[in-house]
């Protein structure tokens, strides 16, 4: 389970009290029923599903009730930042995955069993 | 490729068990190929096998970054069933149920396909009314599935907990008796066999890093971490990847990645005798013929590219399963990982041809496409070799988002498998 920072409440919580809400800086067009079905098919259905720095909204639901946005590295699920809504999206973190070597490549295992959980350091609390 | 039989098994038991070949040769890439596939999962190697026995292209390449079925064809349930709602979900999954019966032969390998009998609970008004509905559109479509009240499920099933004042009561069940399961490794091991057998290279450890176009747009070939690799077709078959590979190409794709759990207990043995599953509570279960009820989870609410999932998604399910079959509360679960399923916005697959000439996409089938696997791979390889779909995969392209043409799953089924 993540454990996420509200930066509303400024608190670190349980992932249970949040639900993601997608992708985030995705933004409507104000006359929505005048854009072509390109334009709408990019705002509704295309997503850019990162592996790597992502930038996502989260909502802490079972909180404050409030919309934020957070960049977390989709490979090892570690947060980097959460942010208010609204605010720019923060320059791309130094350590962040590079997007062609594959963390999740492990090596070979002799039988086909499906391998064992990894333990991540971060990210499941 | 030397053919197993029952001569061939008493031919080794006398000899030691000395003359087995491998099952595919690990040969070094050419520099170029007719057709080169992406992901050396079950719908990537079916889809090289078709190519091989169907339209007589052989110089193929299957590349796969890890180990071959080690994606989520080895990370899955295996539940098989074709009771969709839509004309092309009956149309895809059911060609892939006929094809599963008689595929052990065709590929001379064992795939233990077994026809047990799928039941979908109904736990409340609105389950009854969507799976009745589902009963009645797969009956149109010439899809065998019935009606059953508990008393029956319970009868089918032993273990299924019917009390009328259960936490999730059960007031009635769909069963699909040509549904099942069948033994995932053996389908990759199968396909691959097969595939190596006619001509066709699986070359592993060998990551796709890039796609090249020539100046006109059209597919040259791919990098890999072994060098380019050539190539005029390329089908990207990469399940949680796809997206990422796709970009590559430059084409942004309608996916989201998402891990998806599955869990086995210990071995014991034969008490549970069909596939289970339950939308609305979300658990599924069957026993595997080692002896392992094989339960499957949720996906994590956000895109990740872990390969594991939140232990809360594990417990929820685990929750569900022990409030339906009680006798199972006091079984230890061995172990439990996770899958990176490509989801779209509709649930149905991607099956097609893409903006790029020479570049096609087999993806998006999400948390439930080992089930189609011989005919997703048996399609698709049509796909390639005449540019064009085979009229079962027409409506799965990716035009669909934009002309609003979906195959709306989702809404229907509301959940996976
Ligand atoms: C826990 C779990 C339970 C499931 N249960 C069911 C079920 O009960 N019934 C059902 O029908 N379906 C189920 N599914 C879904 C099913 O597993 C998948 O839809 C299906 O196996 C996908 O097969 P595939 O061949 O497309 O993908 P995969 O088997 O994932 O193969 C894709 C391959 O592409 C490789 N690859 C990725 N990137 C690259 C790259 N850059 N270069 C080279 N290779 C690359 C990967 O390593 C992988 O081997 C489940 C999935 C999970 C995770
Ligand atoms: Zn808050």
């Amino acid at each position: 389970m993540l454990l996420i920072r509200c930066p509303y409440c400024e608190e670190e919580r349980p992932e249970l009290e949040f639900r993601n809400a997608g992708e985030a800086h995705v933004a409507r067009s104000p006359a929505i029923a005048g854009i072509s079905d390109a334009d709408f098919e990019a705002f509704f259905f295309i997503r850019s599903n990162p592996k790597g720095v992502i930038h996502e909204r989260w909502r802490h639901i079972h909180g404050c009730g409030r919309f934020f946005n957070a960049q977390r590295d989709s490979v090892t699920d570690k947060f980097f930042k959460t942010y208010k809504a609204g605010e720019k999206k923060p320059p791309l973190p130094k350590a962040a995955t590079a997007p062609v070597a594959s963390a999740d490549v492990r090596p070979a295992e002799p039988s086909g069993e499906p391998p064992r959980r990894r333990t991540t350091p971060k990210g499941d609390a | 490729m030397r053919r197993y039989s029952v001569f061939a098994i008493a031919r080794e038991a006398m000899r030691g068990h000395k003359g087995w070949d491998e099952q595919w040769s690990s040969p070094e890439p050419r520099p170029e190929y007719d057709v080169i596939i992406v992901g050396a999962g079950g719908h990537g190697l079916a889809t090289a096998y078709y190519l091989a026995k169907n339209h007589g292209i052989t110089n193929i390449a299957v590349l796969e970054k890890g180990w071959l079925g080690g994606g989520n064809t080895g990370r899955n349930t295996t539940i098989i069933r074709s009771n969709y709602l839509y004309d092309e979900s009956a149309g895809i999954y059911d060609h892939a149920v006929k094809l599963w019966d008689g595929l052990s032969q065709d590929l001379n390998y064992n795939v233990m396909y077994s026809p047990r009998g799928v039941m979908m609970l109904a736990h409340n008004v609105h389950d009854v009314q969507v799976l009745k509905r589902h009963v009645h559109a797969n009956r149109l479509n010439g899809i065998d599935n019935e009606w059953m009240t508990p008393e029956q499920a319970k009868a089918f099933c032993p273990p299924l907990n019917i009390a009328k004042d259960a936490r999730y009561p059960v007031v009635g069940a769909t069963l699909q008796r040509r549904g099942g399961t069948a033994r995932h490794d053996a389908v990759a091991w199968g396909y691959a066999r097969a595939a190596s057998a006619r001509g066709v290279h699986i070359i592993q450890n060998c990551e796709v890093t890039g796609v090249k176009r020539a100046a006109n747009g059209a597919v040259m070939g791919v990098d890999t971490t072994r060098g380019f690799i050539g190539a005029k077709k390329v089908g990207v078959v990469a399940a949680g990847h796809s997206s990422v590979i796709m970009q590559m190409a430059d084409v942004r794709m309608p996916l989201e990645s998402y891990p998806l759990q599955a869990l086995v207990s210990e071995p014991v043995k034969p008490i549970f005798p069909c596939v289970v599953m339950s939308n609305t509570v979300h658990a599924y279960i069957s026993q595997s013929d080692k002896g392992e009820l094989v339960i499957g989870a949720g996906t994590d609410q956000y895109i990740s590219y872990s390969q594991t999932g939140g232990l809360h998604i594990l417990t929820h399910t685990l929750d569900a399963i022990c409030e339906m079959f009680p006798m199972f509360t006091r079984m230890k679960m061995l172990r439990s990982w996770g899958g990176i399923v490509d989801v779209t916005p509709d649930r149905s697959p991607i099956l097609a041809k893409t903006p790029v000439p020479g570049l096609y996409v087999n993806c998006g089938w999400g948390t439930g496409g080992f089930k189609a696997t011989p005919g997703s791979g048996h399609v698709f390889a049509h796909t390639i070799a005449h540019d064009e779909p085979h009229k079962i995969n027409a409506g799965y392209t990716l035009e669909r988002f934009r002309t609003g043409r979906l195959i709306d799953e989702a809404a229907a089924a509301a959940v996976a498998h």
